[in-house]
């Protein structure tokens, strides 16, 4: 769900990801318990090590004990977008066990056996996990099943096409049954299957219902254990203080103050960062304002907002690098009846997750544990191994549930930071953030500064689009092998434009690099089409008001040849009941887009209210993302997708003074309320044979733009730039 | 931390112990003195060290610095003998006879008698000296000619010790000194005439410095006359009342630094002062202890239940703590909403015996339309008036307000 | 010194009198039901009960309510409502990451104690406080409703 670029891999690289984790199958099975499954989740460590003998692994993500206990071991990390219960149910499909007869358990770092096909390296976000998993972990299921019905086969000495397995237990033509446990041992000496055929949409049992998630049991009645929960023995608690402008030294501090708060333990003084460490929370934060840190602030003390979008906006001047060029773009709107041209900013995004960031780590001499929610645990494994000194394989990383992470939890600042405070310790140390170190901290999501322009014929076609894309790359810094045309490229920053869902007779994007300096940025929840759908989403609206013609009657004009997005716009369009006459003050809005291999359609409907209140009313959001796994969730992860962009399109801004970021918790960085969010109804089309999409973003990319084109139409007001809802419509 | 460096400073005078003894009496009553006179609060700067001064005030003619009051030789009031520091308290007279501006409440210290003067000497010079030179104000003329407040002075302070009235009784006589000498009260709740100097209306309320300090005089509809000697004591010594609201602004200032250190016969001595103060009709009517709400499902109310709710609850009795209760609170019966406005584009905030009590400016994410409707929604529902708040008002206000971080990072409450 | 009654539980607890309910709950008793999100009572995650009330133990100190009877989401089931609530909450899967849930349920909890068949005004009322990043806004609504009619 959460914000990575989808750059998924060639046919080629799929291949051989998967060939790297064990020879065209991954599979895996281990477990000695019988807990349930919430009362496993709940756990803040790992089961002590089990042991193993007579454990049937046929693969690196089922584990079945002698006991019968069945154990899937997550790749990708929950954050709240329900993987958990997503992947199980692609395993559980194929294994034929019920949702409620398995254990589930995070994977450990191995780059070897966890590596996500769509991403490349042990990750989650990008909406592709489902997407890498719906084929290798349906095959790692079946593969097992296979491999157990060979071994009750044998043992019964009858053909396996005799037998059949269904929840757990594998029957015999002549009605013998033995259950997988049973089978675990003689399982295990099968040889794993060259080919495995799978279920036909048709005979599915798990896919496309709605089993129950197996994780929220735990989180309803508190004995989840977030990150933010671990209690190991021996630990204290310490809060931090990072340089409030970035670059900048810690100067000097009153350490006796700090020392002088009742059950403050330690003061760790670094060139950068402050760390105050007592018996609790509470001590650790008053020890920090009593140590009234004072700082160099460097050089980035003069760097403010006005300033980066200043030098955002001469580099939107540059012709940048041409990401896709069909036919003569520049021509054609030269040459056009009429041309419009329009500039959209977006804003610096904080990400905000409810649970603030936390590190438990504990670093002795001969290993070093961490207990994280990440969304990288290899990474996180990496980088506490560098800063320790310690051989990575002494780095014990257990990954933890995750209060949200929205591509904040991508990247592992505050675990190094973690590191380098823990080493000076020799206890075991959860190092909280504030909310107010969170929101001044955070890797921010770029601003960007987008130029676009298009021609329309006397009859409004369109003859010409060109898209010009100024901002930070993401990439760059945090997976430069990711950039294409030999690093000229981010294929982040024209995602969702350089592949519209449209056809354009001639079609120009470019993008220009422009990096900010006081502070860093990272992938935010939509990545590259959160950006680029509300620019193009928006400009069709204006192009369509240009013309005079209806928006969706507009959009389809260019859609001829893609019918799943015509497929979309109609069941939005219907379900909406667009067209309809609305009472004054209200406002109907459409977006499209194409993202994640997802089609979606959405309208909002939104009231001006007194006070340029804008009042979001309802949404309607018609979704083709291929098959459905869980149609639940996927609801879920629209309808909060959807409302998490529209908070960040109504309110979200990071500014900087001085080099500080002027924002510092929820008084000033808002969040969208109950009494705010719109009704959301999702219609899914039926497609269960098509390409498979990602859905966790999906929602989020919709936002801006379906929100921007119904302040239109309620309004007349055409406004380019993020936030909406700060003041914006007063000040016409 | 004070109390440390005291003991410390006490611990080192040990050989001279029959001095000391003394000494630390008087340093002792110079501590409690110097917190009845309110000294910290306005020499000290945010997040500055205590008396070390360097505060900014904004002044119609310009802005002043306050002076660092430590015993520091050069920047400090370390070379003031005790006739001078006599004179400054008494007359505005500085060491080198400069005349000081009436932002120093002399006016009101001068009513102080020299021995307690000099108790708070005493007590100012056992404080470690900080270096500290004090930032130059920058009045324009005719303003920045300071040999001119010897007219200002000549007219308005009296340069007298308050006389005890041997008619009232111990109580009336201490509470009138702790209210008109050391308190200072009337420098704010006191109006101000033509020439910045306290006028006639004797604690009718008046705005200072952007916050309205309410009718203190007998009044039952506008002063104090209807509330209870209990909730009065409540109020004075911890900064909220049940049914009266909380302090905010400089009254949340003058209880943390200095009135909930008085003792409670102190508290009540002052009650009995101001009870006797002669009834005056100005200013906004207090809020009755019931009070229809003008209820409107209204954009007031949505942001008030999103973003203030959490600590004030829907009906305003307050969900954190004492100080989180709005009904009663005179600043809602203000249909200007000049305190409310206040709070919202300036928040918060309260040191009190269980900790610190604040609440955040609200301009960084909400816009001059909902901060108005806020406070207006405020206003009619916990005193039923038809609040006047205007986002023009909100706006210059945000204007006024310099940029405002948080509690500092790590100190979240 | 002072006593907490945490879902009937007495504990003794020797902890600085400002110092917050909501870090004597998750350090000092290990009770870590109840989330840190802002620590400035603007998101709801850290509610529990004091009385019938839900109140921000982020910002409440402890020793304010000494002897007063506290429940937190790990005891809350064991009430009518705050069975019926937790109930609701799986019946609609409203959780997604869960964080701000521990706050959502209790704030939901006092609501159906107070107001049995609460409207959606009554809803936005007791609910808008608590903050969820996850947007699971839709759902806690639709709960809340069905929970007041099971």
């Amino acid at each position: 769900m959460n914000g990575l670029a989808p750059k998924p891999l060639s046919r080629r690289g799929l291949l051989k990801a998967s060939l790297a984790a064990g020879g065209g199958l991954l599979i895996g099975l281990r477990l000695s318990s019988t807990a349930s499954a919430a009362e496993f989740l709940t756990r803040a460590t790992p089961m002590p090590p089990p042991d193993f003998d007579g454990d049937f692994e046929p693969n690196a993500f089922i584990r079945i004990d002698p006991k019968g206990a069945i154990t899937f071991i997550m790749r990708n990390t929950e954050c709240g977008q329900g993987i958990y219960t997503g992947a199980s149910t692609l395993i559980a499909e194929e294994l034929e066990v019920g949702m409620d007869q398995i254990l589930v358990e995070a994977a450990p770092p191995d780059l070897k056996l966890y590596t996500d096909p769509l991403l490349g390296e042990q990750a989650t976000g990008g909406s592709a996990s489902i997407r890498g998993s719906w084929k290798p972990l349906r095959e790692a299921g079946a593969a097992a099943r296979m491999m157990l019905i060979a071994a009750a086969a044998e043992k019964w000495n009858v053909s396996p096409s005799a037998c059949h397995a269904e929840r757990g237990v594998v029957h015999g033509p002549a009605g013998q049954a033995l259950g997988y446990g049973d089978l675990a041992n003689d399982a295990a000496k099968q040889p794993v299957p060259t080919h495995v055929a799978l279920k036909s949409s048709s005979q599915f049992k798990l896919i496309g219902t709605s089993p129950r998630r197996v994780d929220t049991p735990a989180k309803v009645n508190g004995t989840s254990v977030y990150g933010m929960d671990i209690q190991v023995p021996g630990m204290k608690i310490g809060t931090v203080a990072a340089s409030p402008v970035l670059g900048g030294k810690l100067v000097r501090i009153d350490e006796a103050a700090a020392r002088a708060v009742p059950g403050v333990r330690d003061v760790v003084q670094l060139d950068d960062v402050l760390a105050v460490i007592g018996d609790h929370m509470w001590a650790a934060m008053k020890g920090l304002q009593a140590a009234n840190p004072v700082w160099d602030d460097g050089p980035n003390a003069h760097i403010d907002t006005q300033s980066l979008i200043a030098h955002l906006a001469s580099d939107s001047e540059k012709a940048g690098f041409v990401a896709k060029k069909l036919g003569d773009a520049e021509g054609a709107i030269k040459a056009a009846a009429s041309r419009y041209d329009a500039t959209y900013q977006l804003p610096f995004l904080a990400h905000a997750p409810m649970e603030p960031i936390n590190t438990t780590i504990h670093v002795r001499p001969d290993g070093a544990e961490v207990w994280v929610g990440t969304q990288v645990p290899v990474r996180a494994q990496m980088t506490v191994a560098k800063e320790t000194g310690l051989p990575q394989e002494s780095v014990k990383v257990y990954n933890q549930f995750m209060g949200g992470a929205f591509g904040r939890r991508l990247d592992i600042d505050s675990v190094t930071q973690a590191a380098r405070i823990a080493k000076h310790v020799p206890y075991p140390v959860k190092l909280i953030w504030t909310r107010e170190e969170d929101i001044r901290h955070d890797l921010y999501r770029p601003y960007y500064y987008d130029k676009i322009s298009a021609g329309l014929d006397a009859s409004g076609n369109v003859t010409g689009w060109s898209h010009r894309t100024t901002g930070s790359s993401v990439m760059a810094r945090w997976a430069p092998p990711g950039m294409e045309e030999g690093g000229k490229l981010d294929p982040d920053a024209v995602e969702g434009s350089a592949d519209t869902p449209y056809e354009f007779p001639t079609h120009q994007v470019a993008w220009v690099r422009s990096e900010p300096s006081a502070l860093t940025t990272l992938w935010w929840r939509g990545v590259g089409p959160t950006h680029n759908v509300f620019v193009i989403e928006s400009f069709m609206d204006e192009l369509a008001a240009a013309a005079k013609q209806d928006p969706i009657a507009f959009r389809r004009t260019l859609l001829t040849k893609n019918p799943r997005a015509l497929g979309v716009l109609d069941l939005a369009a219907k379900a909406s009941n667009w067209g309809e006459t609305l009472p004054a003050g209200r406002g109907r809005g459409v977006a499209l887009q194409y993202a994640f291999q997802t089609y979606m359609a959405t309208v909002l409907e939104i009231e001006i209210g007194a006070g340029n209140e804008i009042q979001l009313i309802r949404a309607d959001v018609a979704v083709d993302c291929g098959p459905v796994v869980n149609p639940d969730t996927l609801a879920a992860q629209v309808q909060g997708g959807l409302i998490f962009g529209l908070s960040m399109a109504l309110y979200s801004e990071i500014t900087l003074t001085n080099g500080r970021v002027d924002q510092s918790n929820f008084h000033d960085y808002r969040i969208l309320r109950i009494d705010e969010a719109p009704k959301v109804e999702v219609h899914i089309v039926h497609n269960p044979d098509g390409e498979i999409g990602g859905i966790g973003e999906t929602g989020t990319v919709a936002a801006a733009p379906v929100l921007a084109n119904a302040i239109f139409a309620a309004t007349g007001r055409r406004l380019r730039r993020i936030p909406f809802g700060t003041g914006q419509l007063v000040s016409s | 931390m004070r109390r440390l460096v005291l003991a410390l400073l006490l611990s080192l005078a040990a050989p001279l112990a029959a001095r000391a003894a003394s000494t630390s009496d008087l340093v002792q009553r110079g501590e409690y003195l110097t917190r009845a006179a309110d000294c910290a609060a306005c020499h000290t700067a945010p997040g500055g060290t205590t008396y070390a001064g360097g505060r900014q005030f904004q002044l119609p003619f310009g802005d002043l610095y306050s002076p660092n009051i430590t015993p520091d030789k050069e920047t400090g009031i370390g070379q003031y003998t005790d006739a001078q520091f006599i004179r400054v308290l008494h007359r505005g007279i500085g060491r080198e006879g400069q005349h000081l501006y009436p932002a120093m409440p002399y006016p009101s210290y001068t009513k102080m008698s020299d021995e307690d003067a000099l108790a708070i000497k005493a007590y100012l010079f056992s404080l470690p000296p900080v270096h500290a030179p004090t930032k130059p104000n920058n009045f324009g003329f005719p303003f920045n000619q300071r040999w001119l407040m010897v007219f200002w002075n000549l007219i308005n302070n009296p340069d007298s010790r308050l006389q005890s009235d041997p008619s009232k009784s111990a109580a009336w006589n201490r509470g009138a000194y702790l209210v008109e000498a050391l308190g200072h009260c009337a420098e704010c709740h006191t109006p101000r005439n033509f020439m910045q100097a306290k006028s006639s209306r004797q604690f009718a309320g008046t705005i200072q410095a952007g916050w309205f300090a309410y009718n203190l005089t007998s009044d039952p509809v506008h002063g104090i006359g209807a509330w209870s000697d209990a909730s009065l004591e409540e109020f004075l010594s911890t900064g909220k009342a049940p049914g009266h609201g909380l302090a905010s602004g400089p009254m949340a200032e003058a209880i943390e630094y200095s009135l909930r250190y008085m003792t409670p016969d102190d508290i009540a001595a002052m009650v009995t002062y101001l009870r006797t103060i002669p009834a005056r009709d100005d200013g906004p009517a207090i809020v009755p202890a019931t009070v229809t709400p003008l209820s409107t499902a209204s954009l007031g109310e949505h942001i008030f239940i999103r973003a203030c709710a959490g600590c004030h609850l829907p009906n305003g009795t307050g969900r954190q703590s004492p100080w989180a209760a709005l009904g009663g609170d005179h600043s809602t019966g203000d249909v200007t909403g000049t305190n409310v406005v206040q709070v919202l584009t300036n928040g918060s905030q309260i040191e009190t015996n269980e900790g610190l009590m604040f609440m955040h400016p609200f301009t960084g994410a909400y816009t001059d339309d909902e901060l108005a409707a806020v406070g207006n929604y405020v206003i009619g529902q916990f005193s039923g008036r038809q609040g006047q708040v205007t986002p023009q008002q909100i706006s210059k206000a945000r204007q006024e307000t310099a940029p405002k971080a948080g509690p500092a990072s790590g100190g979240g409450s | 010194m002072f006593q907490l009654v945490v879902n009937g539980q007495t504990h003794d607890v020797d902890v600085p009198p400002d110092m917050p309910l909501l870090w004597v709950l998750r350090d000092v008793l290990g009770m870590t039901g109840t989330k840190f999100g802002c620590g400035i009572a603007q998101c709801g995650a850290c509610t529990v009960h004091v009385g019938a009330n839900a109140v921000r133990s982020c910002l409440l100190p402890a020793s304010s309510v000494a002897g007063q009877p506290i429940t937190t989401i790990e005891a809350v089931g064991e009430t009518p409502s705050g069975a019926k609530i937790q109930k609701a909450w799986l019946d609609h899967e409203v959780v997604q990451c869960g964080y701000c849930q521990s706050g959502q349920i209790m704030a939901a909890t006092a609501l159906l104690d107070a107001t049995p068949k609460p409207t959606d005004a009554d809803i936005d009322m007791a609910m808008a406080g608590n903050i969820c990043r996850c947007g699971t806004y839709v759902r806690i609504r639709e709960a809340i409703h069905a929970a007041a009619d099971a």
